[in-house]
């Protein structure tokens, strides 16, 4: 039989997930909050009729018939049901990167939304959603170890899920630090000295992005993005670019800017070479449909013999495309569903992220810095000496124990920092405030009495 | 031999969907569509899907169809029932990583009551999108890039290409083992024997991939034929991975699908409680025909508890598998019993599937064997006929003018003239001077045949 000593290497280095939900939890409130990942369902927010009516004609067409649904509902289903092989979502979908059509209409949203910018739909590759699409394209540009390892530069924090998967591509993860005081900006400096650092124990090859910030929710400001790229250029960086939080932009007078749309007004030289690979996701979109498991990339100044294969590998469900059909070609004003669609489409990041930044200001021993876009909040907790040190006497990282004791006490789950790479000693949690307005307050309020109670141990 | 031609695969299937995209730009071909027999996808090549899992599927997108008296009440009771298994009651949301608990206990219900009573434990079973995505998760943990000699993993020839690009993609090496046409097929274990013995000195065999029933070569192993197999295995310390999708579509007469777990099971000690067994199955095939939903689950005997522990890591840093996927999964081991109101209906259909599929594997046969040129053994099971092409010197001759595989060639000129899209033999393994075309055979019957 196999055993441990046998397992791939690289797997046994994959660390493990920190794994809150497994405690058992006492109860002295009703129901477990669960904020520690971007799932506005899980949070509590409706998915959007529009799309799910759709969905469910397409599923089962004798719908079609079905009066009581509205009539745009059911022609834009049986348009659907007509891009899909055999008429059903049961299909494999072609092997050309995705439907033809939704590779086409994202396309063409990717042009519309950055004012004009040509998006071509062979670039445009459907997935099975981020995490797999970034893996297979990460596994690309692993080699060597040791000094040849590949390195990828990393924002700190970084999103939660980045450093297992850095770990299991075999890739090494080369933080570049965001600064905090200045709402978690990105520092040229501090990029050349992560860069510096990161070459000599390794080779980058890579810069991940997140735009905008992932848990951070800051948004890259274009200056910087520009002179950033003359750096990533004369290194021979590949871009990598998180954008899947790009529909929850709502600082005010911010609107989100792609980075491909940076890249194109940077003058052909760079335009037209520089490689950069762009991410986005249902899940995160403004129709939140994480369960579906899919999104796109669209892949720029790419290898035409790697684009080939990143086309062949991705099967990407049907399903999923059909909805990202939908979240790219919404309702018009004359159809039937336009008014509950946007309805729900306006709602409330921006009052939820601006109310709960000014709550937690307000509380001891919390800050936090304004977050303009994304789903999390990223606040820093500052813990006392008494948990430190009964953290190092359990073996757990300080800001996790602050998260199992949240959870027992008052069942509120958070994520803790160190997922995000927060590896000093600047201890931060991050929850996703895409929920509904009653329950950010029950969260928040929750969250100030724990805090209040941790810092009264001292007295 | 598959390293290079990874980035060569598909070049058919981009000139195919090209044809396609000039067909509906009303350029003429001596053809009107093309009839695509290529892949193994049910729905595309005509079958409906089952009447109850759309039903099912669609209530718990759209839950309000829940009260609609249009719905069957089995239907909607489900549908329920799934929700409330969801967080949050939507399909919207993320599930746990290795699948929605109650769904995994159920597969392990449907695995226990298909093996005659063999427990089956939930927490040995994982879903993913698909069987290809568990398989090359455990193939992740089996296989070690950096160790010298490189792994290898005995894989049959012919196979499905998918598998062995996971091989290959991972830094390990696919030892094939040929299957016997002149018998159909069949998996011969002095053949076993003999590609473990071509290993020595080129890499370390650390698993055998089997397909049962066979893909793309329609076989379906005997009892005998699989204790065999385990026997192997156990012998030379193997770790069994078996692709046991096509389990549902088994049509030779005296033939019956065998699962490995049971096989095992039943072979008792030494072998049942050391050799280490991965089976894979999924919703694409079979009568749910979902591929494009994306769900398959992989089921794991006699693993060590830490390396178990090292599985579930990788399985949990994937994002969960799409919801509607495990639901279809669930409804596909869970389906509507006598006396439920879907269940005639839903019987009627799986029959009707059946008998279709029967049929159009004989009529393939026939049709094929019928043609100068060809030849096909009895096709048992699976979903693909994996015919001879005897092609005549002057073609092989022209085929390597052009610098293509003389399969590929056939495959091109097939398509180019009479619009049909099939896959060349070489993409699956063949043995050398051999050439075959791989031919979805459900196709036949479903739609007018050509």
């Amino acid at each position: 039989m196999s055993t441990v000593q046998d397992v791939n290497p690289r797997v046994r280095g994959i660390r493990a997930p920190v794994n809150l939900q497994g405690l058992s939890v006492k109860k002295p409130f009703k129901s477990v909050i669960d904020v520690s990942s971007g799932d506005p369902h899980k949070a509590g927010m409706p998915p959007i009729s529009f799309i799910r009516q759709v969905m469910a004609v397409c599923l089962y067409p004798e719908l079609l018939k079905e009066k009581s649904l509205p009539l745009d509902v059911r022609q834009r289903a049986q348009k659907l049901l007509d891009m899909c092989s055999g008429g059903s979502v049961g299909s494999y979908s072609t092997t050309s990167g995705g439907l033809p059509q939704v590779q086409k209409s994202i396309s063409e949203f990717i042009t519309r939304r950055d004012g004009g910018v040509p998006s071509h739909p062979e670039d445009i590759i459907l997935t099975t959603g981020l995490q797999k699409s970034l893996s297979v394209f990460l596994n690309l540009l692993t080699s060597g170890e040791g000094k040849t390892q590949t390195g990828v530069l990393t924002p700190m924090p970084c999103p939660h899920t980045l450093p297992m998967l850095l770990d299991m591509t075999g890739l090494a993860l080369v933080p570049y630090r965001l600064f905090e005081e200045q709402g978690w900006a990105v520092n040229l400096d501090e990029l050349h000295r992560a860069l510096e650092a990161g070459r000599v124990h390794c080779e980058p090859k890579a810069i991940y992005i997140s735009n905008p910030g992932k848990p951070t929710g800051e948004q890259p400001i274009v200056g910087t993005s520009c002179t950033a790229f003359d750096l990533f250029y004369i290194r021979g960086l590949i871009v990598v670019t998180d954008e899947v939080h790009q529909d929850s932009v709502y600082g005010q007078d911010k609107e989100f800017i792609s980075y491909k749309k940076v890249l194109s007004e940077m003058g052909k030289m760079y335009a037209e070479t520089m490689e950069l690979v762009s991410f986005h996701s249902i899940s995160t979109a403004h129709i939140g449909e994480g369960g579906l498991r899919g999104g796109y990339m669209e892949v720029i100044n790419i290898d035409p013999a790697v684009k080939k294969y990143l086309t062949v590998i991705s099967s990407a469900s049907v399903l999923p495309q059909l909805a990202l059909e939908l979240s790219v070609n919404p309702p018009r004003p004359e159809d039937s569903s336009y008014n509950s669609y946007t309805q729900v489409r306006g709602l409330s990041y921006g009052n939820n992220a601006k109310r709960a930044c000014e709550f937690l200001n307000r509380v001891e021993g919390m800050s936090c810095q304004p977050s303009m876009a994304g789903l999390f909040l990223y606040p820093r907790v500052h813990l006392p000496p008494h948990i430190v040190e009964e953290a190092k006497r359990l073996e757990v990282k300080a800001d996790v124990l602050y998260c199992q004791r949240l959870l027992r006490e008052e069942g509120i789950c958070v994520g803790a920092g160190c997922e995000n790479g927060q590896e000093d000693k600047n201890y931060h949690i991050r929850l996703c405030i895409l929920t509904p307005p009653s329950t950010l307050e029950e969260i928040l309020a929750r969250l100030r009495s724990f805090h209040h109670r941790l810092l009264e141990k001292l007295a | 031999m598959w390293n290079m031609k990874q980035l060569e695969y598909g070049a058919l299937a981009r000139r195919a969907n090209q044809i396609k995209k000039e067909l509906r730009q009303g350029v003429r071909r001596p053809y009107k569509e093309v009839i695509d027999v290529f892949q193994g996808d049910l729905h595309r090549a005509g079958m409906k899907p089952l009447t109850f899992v759309r039903q099912v599927l669609a209530a718990c997108v759209y839950p309000p169809l829940i009260n609609s008296s249009n719905l069957p009440l089995d239907v909607r009771q489900r549908a329920q029932e799934e929700l409330g298994r969801c967080v949050g009651g939507s399909v919207g949301s993320y599930s746990a990583a290795p699948g929605i608990p109650e769904i995994i206990h159920s597969i392990s219900e449907f695995i226990k009551r298909r093996d005659g009573g063999i427990p089956s434990h939930p927490e040995n079973i994982y879903i993913s999108p698909g069987s290809q995505w568990s398989i090359s998760n455990i193939l992740n943990v089996l296989v070690n890039r950096e160790a010298s000699p490189r792994t290898g993993v005995l894989i049959p020839v012919p196979c499905h290409n998918k598998t062995v690009l996971s091989i290959t993609q991972l830094g390990a090496v696919a030892v094939p083992y040929y299957l016997s046409e002149e018998q159909g097929w069949a998996l011969q274990v002095e053949e076993l024997q003999r590609a473990h013995e071509s290993a020595k000195g080129v890499c370390n065999p650390v698993a055998l991939y089997v397909i049962n029933p066979g893909n793309p070569a329609g076989y379906v192993q005997s009892q005998k034929s699989v204790l065999e197999v385990i026997r192997f295995a156990w012998e030379k310390r193997l770790f069994l991975l078996v692709d046991e999708l096509y389990q549902d579509c088994v049509y030779g007469e005296n033939c019956e699908f065998v699962s490995y777990k049971r096989a095992l099971s039943e072979m008792g000690p030494p072998f049942s409680g050391t050799v280490e067994l991965a089976s894979f199955h999924s919703v694409s095939k079979g009568f749910s025909g979902e591929c494009g939903l994306r769900a398959g689950y992989v089921e794991l005997v006699n693993l060590d508890p830490a390396v178990m522990k090292h599985i579930h890591t990788l399985f949990s840093k994937d994002a969960c598998s799409p919801v509607l996927g495990q639901i279809a999964l669930n409804l596909m081991t869970d389906p509507p019993k006598p006396g439920d109101p879907s269940y005639l209906l839903y019987k009627q259909e799986i029959e009707q599937i059946r008998t279709v599929l029967v049929h159009s594997v004989k009529k393939v046969h026939e049709v094929v064997n019928s043609l100068p040129g060809f030849s096909c053994p009895p096709i048992e099971g699976g979903l693909f006929a994996f015919p001879r092409l005897h092609l005549t010197p002057k073609a092989i001759q022209k085929a390597k003018e052009l610098g293509l595989q003389p399969d590929t060639f056939y495959c091109t000129r097939l398509l180019e003239e009479g619009g049909v899209f099939t896959g060349p033999g070489w993409e699956y393994g063949q043995k050398e001077g051999t050439y075959h075309i791989r031919y979805n055979t459900s196709r036949a019957l479903f739609k007018v045949h050509h």
